[in-house]
């Protein structure tokens, strides 16, 4: 692998003006999903009916841009006919592939439309290159989303053993557990990623002004309570604080967003194929902002990897849209395990 | 109807962990689970002494398998895999598509398929059955009714495995939660985990047990105890596994052995079982429910 090869910017589009905006300023590829449990970010408001992707995929096409499916949680044998009749609704679109984590599924796919593109979801929980080639043998997935667990030597060992096109997470909402191996959600409000696309639903979620603070709830459970002029942020179950032995801290994560970016050119020199952009839940000007940032990187690191350099004005950039205006390398990093 | 123990998630010395299987050898359970599949590093136990206590439980009429690990991140991780397939004197249960992989690779046509695989439909059970599994877990967040839909529908008639006691597995990370409550990283985590033997409870702010931290590992607070929905279960699983716990294990597969057989009615069972347990119980995702919930009072 060589520091030349090409990297593609992959998007998030949660609505039709996100994708346009994404295209616009420069991504490769979108990714979004359907109006329901077929995807992993299952959230009110957000994603495509057939009128909105049939034409987010003419715009990206006549602009020679890419636009991916996610169809990445895991049916059940009562709903099964929803999330084939999804894979049918992409393919018959003409969408360039899909991200899909659940066996059965692909191989669906894979027997009914053979031309279209698999891309195995991060929420496959595929760590090794043992897991990715087993997916590449049985059904020729063509992409691997690696889970944010790995580090950087470690993503570099993958792709130094597998055929498959290796994409990794470059930027976004922090996903501290295994994706696709975590029930936090399911064992407190009873909706999981992994069933029904959705990780601390909205629906569940309570603010109560209380003097002791402001705090807030999911399912009743207490998340976090903010003093007087802090920041209250969503109650995401992982990134609450919590009680351990006496001591009342960010038990799990702080609220803080993955930014790679200073990492980009050890991942080009490794051969990752892609970058995704975590956020589809967010809005069209996050989506801009990010896309805009990622690509002037992208084009640099592909222009000379070696002369590569963070710019403040980046970060700078970056910060403004990350959760708790923080940021960190994760996993990648050693030390933050 | 089965009972299993499955795999021993938490950290004891390898005094307490020989003990414990010495206990087991004499315990109720049909199928005992072995093996570190929660943290790498967890090394009081190599694989020759994990192969000498499945030789010392088969010997003692019980059915040993040998575990995977269920987050494998690097190619160490992979050897010890590798390991495990290659030997032969045992059944493997597969936590990781790696496993599943390399298992199918060497013609193993005896495995189990792990709880950690996300088998949520027919067609993907079919899959694994048609790729070597004899024996499949269910996730623990799949509820009853869906699990019967699931084996109505076309599954292989391989044998279903339900999680019915114990903390329930929840997630797994990158990072070491215990390590981090210390201030210590993962791979200098001094291995705080080591003699908790039921882990590190995480609290709300209200003081309600809610989580508990284990390593990489995050289970529930709360005890999942279905025993008190043996009926439903016999219709579904052949075999039951309960997870090992610091105290009390052999009286809980006391308690499931004697409500299999009918001596004891799967309430009393349960109304017996309060006193075995280390926190409240819940079985909220049996019946369809958030897991925290306790939907049956008895």
């Amino acid at each position: 692998m060589t520091s030349n090869t090409k990297i593609e910017l992959v998007c998030p589009a949660g609505s039709l003006p996100a994708l346009k905006t994404a295209v616009d300023h420069g991504a490769d590829c979108v990714y979004l999903g359907f109006k329901d449990a077929t995807n992993a970010r299952n959230f009110t408001g957000l994603n495509f009916d057939a009128k909105a992707l049939a034409e987010g995929v003419r715009y990206a096409h006549d602009r020679k841009r890419k636009v991916l499916v996610a169809l990445n949680t895991y049916p059940q044998a009562g709903n099964w006919a929803g999330w084939t009749a999804a894979v049918d609704r992409a393919a018959d679109m003409g969408i360039d592939a899909i991200i899909v984590a659940d066996p059965g599924l692909m191989a669906y796919a894979q027997k009914k439309h053979p031309q279209l593109r698999l891309h195995l979801s991060v929420q496959g929980s595929a760590t090794t290159y043992e897991a990715i080639n087993f997916y590449a043998e049985r059904f020729g997935i063509q992409r691997a989303v690696l889970p944010r667990v790995l580090s950087l030597p470690q993503v570099q060992h993958v792709i130094a053993n597998t055929q498959v096109e290796i994409e990794v997470f470059g930027f976004g909402g922090l996903c501290v557990m295994v994706e696709g191996r975590c029930a936090l959600s399911a064992y407190a409000t009873g909706e999981s990623p992994n069933c029904n696309g959705a990780c601390s639903p909205g629906k569940h979620v309570r603010w109560e002004q209380t003097p002791q603070g402001m705090e807030t709830r999911l399912n009743g459970i207490l998340i976090d309570r903010f003093d007087d002029g802090e920041r209250a942020g969503y109650p995401t179950l992982c990134k609450g604080r919590f009680d351990v032995n006496g001591e009342t801290y960010y038990a799990i994560e702080e609220p803080t967003s993955l930014n790679t970016l200073e990492l980009l050119p050890d991942l080009a020199r490794a051969g990752v194929r892609a970058i995704k952009i975590e956020g589809r839940q967010r809005s069209p000007a996050y989506v801009g902002q990010v896309t805009r940032v990622w690509r002037e990187a992208i084009d640099k690191v592909m222009r000379d990897a070696d002369s590569f350099a963070v710019q403040p004005a980046w970060i700078a950039e970056l910060d403004k849209v990350s959760e708790g205006r923080s940021h960190t390398l994760g996993a990648y990093y050693r030390p933050w395990k | 109807m089965k009972i299993a123990l499955g795999p021993l998630l938490y950290y004891w010395s390898r005094q307490q962990t020989l003990e414990f299987y010495a206990q087991i050898a004499e315990s109720p359970a049909d199928i005992v689970y072995l093996g570190e599949t929660v943290c790498s590093r967890r090394h009081e136990l190599r694989a020759e002494d994990w192969l000498d206590v499945a030789a010392m439980l088969k010997a003692a009429g019980k059915e040993a398998v040998l575990s995977s690990q269920s987050l494998i991140e690097s190619e160490s991780d992979l050897k010890a895999l590798r390991r495990i397939v290659a030997q032969d004197g045992f059944r493997v249960e597969a936590n990781d598509m790696s496993a599943v992989n390399l298992l199918t690779k060497a013609g193993r046509r005896d495995w189990i398929a792990g709880p950690t695989l996300n088998i949520f439909n027919p067609q993907t059970l079919s899959m694994m059955a048609e790729s070597g599994a004899t024996r499949w877990m269910a996730p623990p967040e799949m509820s009853g009714a869906v699990l019967a839909e699931l084996l109505a529908s076309g599954a292989p008639a391989i044998e279903t495995e339900v999680l019915a006691w114990g903390r329930l597995p929840l997630a797994h990370s990158a990072r070491c939660f215990t390590a981090r409550h210390y201030n210590l990283q993962k791979d200098t985590c001094e291995f705080r985990c080591l003699g908790m033997k039921d882990g590190l409870v995480l609290r709300t702010r209200e003081g309600e047990p809610f989580l508990t931290l284990n390593g990489v590992q995050t289970q529930s607070a709360r005890v999942h105890n279905l025993l008190a929905d043996l009926p439903t279960l016999r219709d579904t699983a052949q075999v039951l596994r309960v997870s090992p716990q610091g105290d009390n294990t052999v009286a809980v597969l006391e308690l499931f052995r004697d409500a299999i057989a009918g001596t004891l009615s799967p309430l009393d069972a349960f109304t017996r079982s309060k006193t075995l347990m280390v926190e409240a119980p819940c079985n909220g995702f049996w019946h369809g429910r958030p897991g925290v919930e306790q939907y049956v009072s008895a």
